[in-house]
């Protein structure tokens, strides 16, 4: 158990779920003799793993995979059906920020309250309430109570008490879920200082370039059971692709839905994606591509705009683009199909894309839109290199000036 | 062993949550603190206009008025403490299905409160016993002990209430009748003497409230009362009510511990 800070073995959980709750007098005593029947429901199935001291562990999976039971029984909160936990070394009592932070008290005496949860006693507390509070900037608010505060300032300040237990091993479930782009920062800082110390965290999270960027290690739940466990960004890429099967499944089936419905005038026939002569869905970085757009309007369009624009996983716009900016309005003669092809610069980097697409009437003082759909094509991007987790790659030439 | 549940960070915890439910309680009310002697006083009152001016119960009784406020403190001692420990652990469910504390700090510290409540009652007894010219008797030291007495079955019931409360919310509606029935049963509005047939009286100083309150009257107030002793004239069963106690703190112990386990889940 040298440098082994946490082991798992065989860890299985079952919950039971009755089937029915009696909440009326009636029913419970109508159904007082009669048995009562559970649903088992197995949340975690036979997991064996090991954490070594000082890494950086990785928990993601889909809602429902059994992420946060994991957590809760490495935490003890949850007590195991078969298996067992090993821990060296003290562990984070709490999963969450702030637990047991009461509105109808106020900051100041959250923050002891919240201390005494971390094992904290008065006078340790006194001794480091300034730097607390210092550090969640909330000196002026810490008489109001705790109900008055905004969602931000909460787990500021939960955060900055969270950050004072000094364990060795420390459980985290989507804390950065909340907060600004400046307190994420702060989290993000406060990450790297936890790294530079050596201590153990196990992080379970549903962002994957989080868990690419911190992570050493991560593992994958399905169902229960572990999936796999390896190099975190391995263990990202897996789940970006599971997920993404799932997402083009469901987008598919929408689809076919909204194939049936479509009664407006335009008719997109189809959206591919090539890569020099070649139809494709796996582009590569650092070449170019196109998106082929082939339609048809059921009614004569004297100025039609057509607009694509790609996204990413998370939903954000990296390239957009119209016919309008480039080449002006479109003329569109009644059921007449014509084809566009919009010739990219790769400047995307390794991971998923979607294409979405527009169609508009521009004749008319205000445009009107005739057409629009998200996700009309997919595709990824593969071989940028080193940089890969920067959203672009955009072609940068380096002069050096003076020196070799 | 006990030095390991009461290491540095259990009592500072524990502190915490007493000090927070004490905060809590009286929020938002102008007399705060005041409503836990204000409580107790008017439903003495209450009972002893009912009992004493117009039924005239404690005629004979030295020092009544006394006798009564002492037994209404004790039980109402009792009775907080299980009523507030019975729902203490699932009204802490947030706490409980996401940090890892132990789970039996929440009991003790509403027990610690209630505690508390009852010192300061004792000190409105003392005022009156003061008032009513009660002599002070040596037999006074005992009061400590029948109090720890009173608070391990508090504590034992407590646990066992609060655990089974996590399985079945109808446990607090059995029990508010339970406490209603034991108020009764117990001599606290009316002196034992009242009840004239002999196994009845028996019957009823077995129960543990009933030993306690009596043993309590009489090392403090008047050596005239009733106590399990007299009662059984020595039989060995004058021990079973110290009996009830024991069993029932262990196996109310025992079963916390067992359910403990599954309270996140639970709850």
């Amino acid at each position: 158990m040298d440098d082994t800070a946490i082991k798992v073995e065989n860890l299985s959980k079952t919950f039971k779920l009755p089937h029915e709750k009696y909440s009326s007098v009636k029913s419970s005593f109508v159904n007082f003799y009669r048995k009562r029947t559970y649903e088992t429901q197995k949340a975690l199935d036979d997991i064996s793993f090991e954490i070594k001291k000082g890494e950086f562990f990785g928990i993601v999976g889909r809602n429902g995979s059994g992420k946060s039971t994991l957590l809760k029984l490495i935490a003890g909160i949850y007590a195991p059906t078969r298996g067992t936990v090993t821990i060296d070394g003290s562990l984070t009592p709490f999963i969450e920020l702030g637990v047991g932070f009461n509105p109808e008290l106020t900051g100041r005496e959250n923050v002891y309250l919240n201390g005494a949860l971390l094992g904290f006693n008065r006078k340790e507390m006194r001794a480091m309430y300034k730097d607390i509070v210092e550090f969640a900037e909330l000196e002026k608010f810490m008489d109001q109570k705790l109900k008055n505060y905004s969602s931000g300032m909460q787990v500021r300040l939960a955060f900055s008490i969270a950050i004072r237990a000094h364990s060795d091993i420390l459980l985290l479930d989507e804390v950065l879920a909340v907060g600004d782009a400046a307190f994420q920062q702060k989290c993000y800082d406060y990450f790297n200082k936890l790294k530079e110390e050596k201590k153990t965290i196990i992080l379970v999270s549903h962002s994957m370039p989080i868990v690419e960027k911190y992570c050493d290690r991560a593992l994958l739940l399905e169902d229960g059971q572990l999936s796999k466990i390896g190099e975190s960004d391995k263990i990202a890429g897996l789940y970006e692709a599971m997920f993404l099967k799932e997402e083009t499944k469901r987008i598919e089936n929408q689809r076919n839905e909204q194939k049936q419905s479509d009664d407006g005038p335009i008719k997109i026939h189809k959206v591919e994606i090539t890569q020099g002569t070649k139809i494709t869905k796996n582009v590569q970085a650092k070449r170019n591509f196109s998106i082929n757009v082939s339609l048809e309007s059921k009614v004569d369009l004297e100025k039609a705009n057509v607009g694509i624009n790609i996204k990413n996983r998370d939903r954000i716009m990296l390239v957009s683009t119209d016919n309008i900016e480039k080449i002006g309005g479109l003329k569109l003669r009644k059921n007449k199909k014509i084809e566009i092809f919009f010739d990219i610069e790769n400047i995307l980097t390794d991971g998923v894309y979607i294409v979405n697409i527009g169609v508009a009437d521009y004749s008319p003082i205000i445009p009107v839109m005739l057409y629009r759909k998200e996700h009309v094509q997919e595709f990824n991007v593969s071989g940028v290199g080193p940089h890969a987790k920067s959203l672009t790659h955009p072609n940068i030439t380096v002069e050096i000036d003076g020196g070799k | 062993m006990i030095g390991v549940y009461f290491s540095k960070k259990n009592r500072a915890l524990l502190a915490e949550l007493v000090r927070t439910d004490f905060k809590l309680r009286y929020q938002g009310s102008m007399l705060g603190y005041a409503w836990s002697l204000l409580r107790p006083l008017l439903l003495f009152l209450i009972l002893y206009i009912v009992f004493v001016k117009f039924l005239k119960i404690g005629k004979g009784i030295p020092h009544y008025p006394v006798y009564l406020l002492l037994g209404i403190v004790i039980w109402n001692f009792f009775s907080e403490m299980t009523n507030q420990s019975l729902t203490s652990i699932v009204g802490r469910g947030s706490l409980i299905r996401k940090i890892r504390i132990p789970r039996w700090i929440i009991i003790l510290s509403s027990s610690v409160a209630a505690v508390i409540n009852l010192l300061l009652n004792l000190i409105v007894v003392a005022v009156f016993a003061v008032v009513n010219h009660v002599e002070l008797m040596s037999t006074i030291v005992w009061l400590p002990l029948i109090l720890v007495e009173v608070y391990v079955f508090a504590l034992g019931v407590s646990l066992f209430l609060s655990a089974l409360y996590v399985k079945y919310r109808d446990v607090s509606y059995i029990w508010e009748v339970i406490l209603q029935a034991g108020f009764y049963l117990t001599p606290i509005i009316y002196p034992l003497a009242l009840i004239t047939n002999e196994t009845l009286q028996k019957l009823i100083m077995l129960n543990p409230m009933g030993q306690a309150i009596q043993s309590a009257r009489y090392s403090v107030v008047s050596h005239q009362t009733a106590t399990a002793w007299q009662v059984f004239d020595g039989g060995w069963y004058r021990f079973i009510p110290f009996i009830i106690v024991g069993a029932v703190f262990v196996f109310g112990l025992l079963y916390f511990k067992s359910e403990a386990r599954y309270f996140a889940e639970n709850v």
